[in-house]
């Protein structure tokens, strides 16, 4: 197994390397993303899906049609509601078609669902990142009791049956503000994962050379932990975080497709999906839009992440 | 003197994205029965690339030129089945780090009786018995017992010793021996070195000792091969070699090295 | 050893102990009052106080968290004099919803989530495996990229959106499977198999894609070793060396991750299980908490935390055998 060491350039020059080698490095593994098909599709469709988000109103300007606005036009209720036309009702007017029964429209509610789920994603990374980055530090660091307490606690809530729990105290929360309830069960019970690494890398980098001629040369702690760790935990901090995005779009959409995520009115994919579990058989469409720009999105993030990780697992070999 | 193997003009070439390397070029030794040959190089001066080519173990997409001959029969360009015979069989080899080179989860005493039932008909009973006695040669105290022993719970010398029980279960006439003793202590190579020089008197076994150590290879080789960037710089009698070097490069090499005491020798 | 699996045995209970209290604690503080849900909405206060008292909700915390404990030791007694009920030990209490004994529940359901954990595992460790051999043994070629390829792939489709397209695709428009109902084999093997296949091949995708990565990986980690290099060097045919050699250092780091995984199945396939209508461990959980069943939830997480961590365990220990480097004396 090939866990981030600290590059060679590094060893032999502490104070260079943490300056100059990240610098090169990135420049590096951007190159040899940009070589790969995989990587650049990747990239051009998270892309677009982040203009989409960002564009939400506008595209809702546009079109006429917002997330919540009813179009009753476009269903037949002689039907029981079955979009009009052919493919869940797809015409120039509703591009992705529309939801059966009220009519809403579903390229409206993509962009504003990729909202709410890259949101909360993107929020819960920053924070488990930040806990786990911190906790893993102080336990690598310190080790002794600091490191007891920390480990036993991330031992107990790696143990615990995360989703059913996550599901049971999210159901039994009144209903507040669905996203930041997400973001926090989200995070108390995915910093471990996290933090377990950064703790193992950390372990192993005080008793380095570098970092041992480091304290010998009389620099601080926090001068050691930002300019001799940190940078050597760059790369896998990278690659874990761009993984752990898809991750948690799966579990809010996986939560909000149980019903205990978002709440309706507010659009997000996973609900949406869940929304069109009835209508499966009837109007295939209906899941299968926001099921593909789901699948898309979280093979687009795991992709990409799989390439950063091997751009820099060969850096380290050569 | 009928030599055991005869190495000519032997040529490795690998591909690489710069196309193709001679890692090995024209390179040509011979070994005689109960000799011990040193082919002495630094990292990557193609010392071990010349001993792979011999038990026919280079890494796929190597290729050869030239003529490798043990025994009189030519080994370059035999089908991998045949060569399989020939390893273990006619020509074994011992590796530099002995705890990565066993497997850490078979017990020494089923990896030796492997290697034995890979050339012998014979039952397990028989090979156990072969595999006690072979323990027993390389000095391995209560052999029986530690049949059943993994890697890991043997010393970094013991383990080297059981590598030597194993290559030698077959009585192979060749061994080839690449940096036995560079991983391990001076007091525990200088005893590695003497039982390989006892067992080759007992079996009259022809070796080849690769290593960066001129020293090592002054107290037991009768004649070496120094190697630099995949060509041979000179072969000779070893006497000759170390008392009037030829080259600047051995000459670089002899001045590199204290000089230790060649007690070893035994 | 026997001290080493004590001590194991004993952290387990500990750990277990800590959940129940954590869990007991959230939803005691939590949740919304029992007692007004089951009452409905023709309630009086008196009848509130009735039945908090009957289910026990109107002692103090401490004491109703030992009468839990207790009870899923040596059992309990709920109520008095003629209505008195003994539930015996492990007792998990009474659903608020359907007044069954939640053991009986839990019992009655897990042979249904123990079906689609183990055949999906089944499923997923021979295509995970032989996908990721194959890979390894072929590095670069044809074969390897694409099942790469199709790894990541099937490993970013979400299971709920798999499950609703096989649905789709095999029940609803080529009608070659019935929708699926937890048929036990006795009565039917066929309408058995066909109804579990589509859950099994739900479940089994995204992990089978992950251990085709994982058993690429070790493979061809284990293939660069020295020891590999040796065992040619021996004489040993490719086909000893590879399945001796190389496959026994490879694959035996994927036991432990396979516990795990399987662990966690036990406790139930939610989302599998809720979108197929298979009634198991996982689709109680989710009614359980729609209609928020407190003793249900609390026995479903139980479950859970203790298949997981039994699972980690087994796990340990069971690597000791398999890996003589770790093997404690």
């Amino acid at each position: 197994m090939t866990t981030a060491a600290p590059s060679h350039e590094a060893m032999a020059d502490p104070l260079a390397g943490a300056g100059h080698a990240p610098a090169t490095e990135g420049r590096r593994i951007a190159r040899a993303l940009l070589r790969d098909r995989g990587a650049v599709l990747s990239t051009v469709f998270l892309g677009l899906v982040v203009l989409m988000a960002i564009c939400a109103p506008l595209i809702s300007a546009i079109t006429g049609h917002g997330p919540n606005d009813f179009d009753p036009a476009a269903v037949d209720t002689n039907l029981g509601g079955l979009p009009r036309g052919s493919l869940g009702g797809v015409s120039a007017d509703h591009l992705f078609g529309v939801e059966p029964q009220n009519g809403r429209d579903i390229l409206a509610r993509i962009a504003y669902g990729a909202r709410v789920s890259f949101l909360i994603a993107i929020s819960a990374t920053v924070l488990t990142t930040l806990l786990g980055v911190v906790l893993g530090l102080l336990a690598g660091f310190y080790q002794g009791w600091v490191d007891q307490v920390i480990s036993r606690i991330m031992d107990f809530l790696m143990a615990f049956p995360a989703l059913i729990f996550m599901i049971a105290i999210l159901s039994s929360l009144p209903t507040g503000d669905r996203s930041v309830l997400l973001v926090t069960v989200i995070t108390v019970f995915g910093w471990p994962y996290l933090a377990r690494v950064v703790r193992g890398q950390t372990l192993t980098l005080v008793n380095r050379e570098f970092v041992e001629a480091a304290r010998a040369s009389g620099a601080s702690t926090g001068a050691i932990v930002f300019k001799e760790i940190l940078p050597n935990l760059r790369n896998s901090l990278i690659v874990m975080t761009t993984l752990a995005v898809p991750g948690y779009i799966g579990t809010e959409a996986g939560l909000s497709f149980l019903g205990v995520g978002v709440t309706p009115p507010t659009p997000s994919w996973g609900q949406m999906i869940s929304s069109a579990v009835s209508w499966y058989a009837t109007d295939p469409m209906y899941f299968a839009v926001p099921g593909l720009f789901l699948f898309l999105t979280v093979l687009s993030l795991t992709v990409l992440g799989d390439r950063i990780r091997a751009a820099s697992d060969a850096g380290e070999a050569s | 003197m009928s030599e055991l193997l005869v190495v000519e003009d032997l040529t490795v070439t690998f591909p690489t994205s710069r196309g193709p390397v001679d890692v090995v070029k024209d390179v040509s030794f011979a070994v005689g029965r109960n000799e011990t040959v040193g082919i002495v190089g630094e990292s990557g001066s193609g010392k071990s690339m010349t001993s792979l080519a011999v038990m026919g173990l280079l890494p796929p997409g190597a290729t050869t030129r030239g003529s490798i001959r043990l025994d009189g029969a030519e080994l370059l360009g035999r089908p991998d089945r045949e060569m399989r015979r020939v390893r273990g069989e006619q020509a074994s080899m011992i590796f530099q780090d002995p705890l990565s080179s066993l497997n850490p989860y078979y017990t020494v005493g089923l990896q030796i009786e492997e290697m034995y039932r890979a050339h012998r008909r014979c039952s397990r009973k028989e090979a156990r018995a072969v595999v006690v006695e072979a323990l027993t040669q390389v000095g391995i105290p209560e052999p029986e017992r530690r049949a059943g022993y993994y890697p890991h719970q043997f010393s970094g010398g013991q383990r080297q010793r059981v590598m030597i029980a194993m290559a030698l279960v077959c009585s192979p006439a060749l061994l080839i021996a690449d940096e036995p003793t560079t991983a391990l202590d001076v007091t525990v190579q200088a005893q590695i070195l003497g039982l390989l020089a006892g067992l080759q008197r007992e079996t009259g076994t022809g070796m080849v000792f690769v290593t960066h150590d001129l020293a090592v290879i002054s107290s037991i080789a009768t004649r070496v091969l120094v190697m630099c960037r995949g060509e041979q710089v000179e072969y000779g009698d070893a006497e000759q070699v170390f008392a009037a070097p030829r080259h600047d490069y051995t000459r670089m090499l002899l001045e590199s090295i204290p000089r230790i005491d060649d007690e070893v020798v035994l | 050893m026997a001290r080493y699996v004590a001590g194991r045995l004993a952290g387990l209970v500990v750990l277990l102990l800590l959940v129940c209290v954590f869990t007991y604690l959230i939803f005691f503080k939590l949740s919304p009052d029992p007692a007004l849900m089951i009452c409905g909405k023709t309630c009086t206060p008196d009848r509130v106080a009735q039945i908090r008292a009957s289910l026990g909700l109107d002692k103090p915390f401490l004491t109703q968290l030992g009468d839990y404990l207790s009870g899923l030791v040596v059992g309990r007694d709920y109520g008095s004099g003629p209505n008195l009920v003994r539930c015996p030990a492990p007792c998990l209490g009474y659903s608020f919803q359907s007044s069954q004994s939640v053991t009986q529940m839990i019992v009655d359901r897990l042979p249904v989530s123990a079906t689609v954990a183990v055949g999906a595992a089944v499923l997923w460790l021979i295509i995970g495996i032989a996908a990721g051999l194959l890979s390894a043994v072929k590095e670069g070629s044809w074969w390897d990229r694409t099942a790469m390829g199709l790894a990541l792939g099937g490993a970013s489709i979400p299971n709920y959106v798999l499950a609703l397209t096989l649905q789709y695709v095999l029940v609803v428009k080529l009608q070659i499977l019935p929708f699926p109902s937890a048929v036990p084999f006795s009565e039917d093997p066929l309408l058995w198999f066909q109804s579990y296949l589509m859950p099994w091949l739900v479940l089994a995708t995204g992990y089978a894609c992950l251990y085709a990565r994982l058993t690429r990986a070790n493979v061809i980690d284990t293939l660069a070793q020295n020891f590999m290099r040796t065992a040619r060097s021996k004489g040993l045919s490719p086909a000893l060396t590879m399945r001796r050699h190389a496959l026994r250092p490879a694959l035996t780091p994927i036991v432990t991750i396979f516990g795990m995984d399987f662990a966690a199945l036990l406790g139930g396939a939610l989302i599998t299980e809720t979108v197929f209508g298979l009634n198991g461990i996982g689709k109680m959980a989710a009614d359980s908490i729609a209609k928020n069943d407190q003793p249900v939830i609390m026995a479903v997480t139980l479950l859970a935390a203790f298949f997981v961590m039994a699972g980690n365990v087994v796990v340990d220990l069971l690597y000791t055998g398999l890996d003589p480097r770790v093997r404690v004396s």
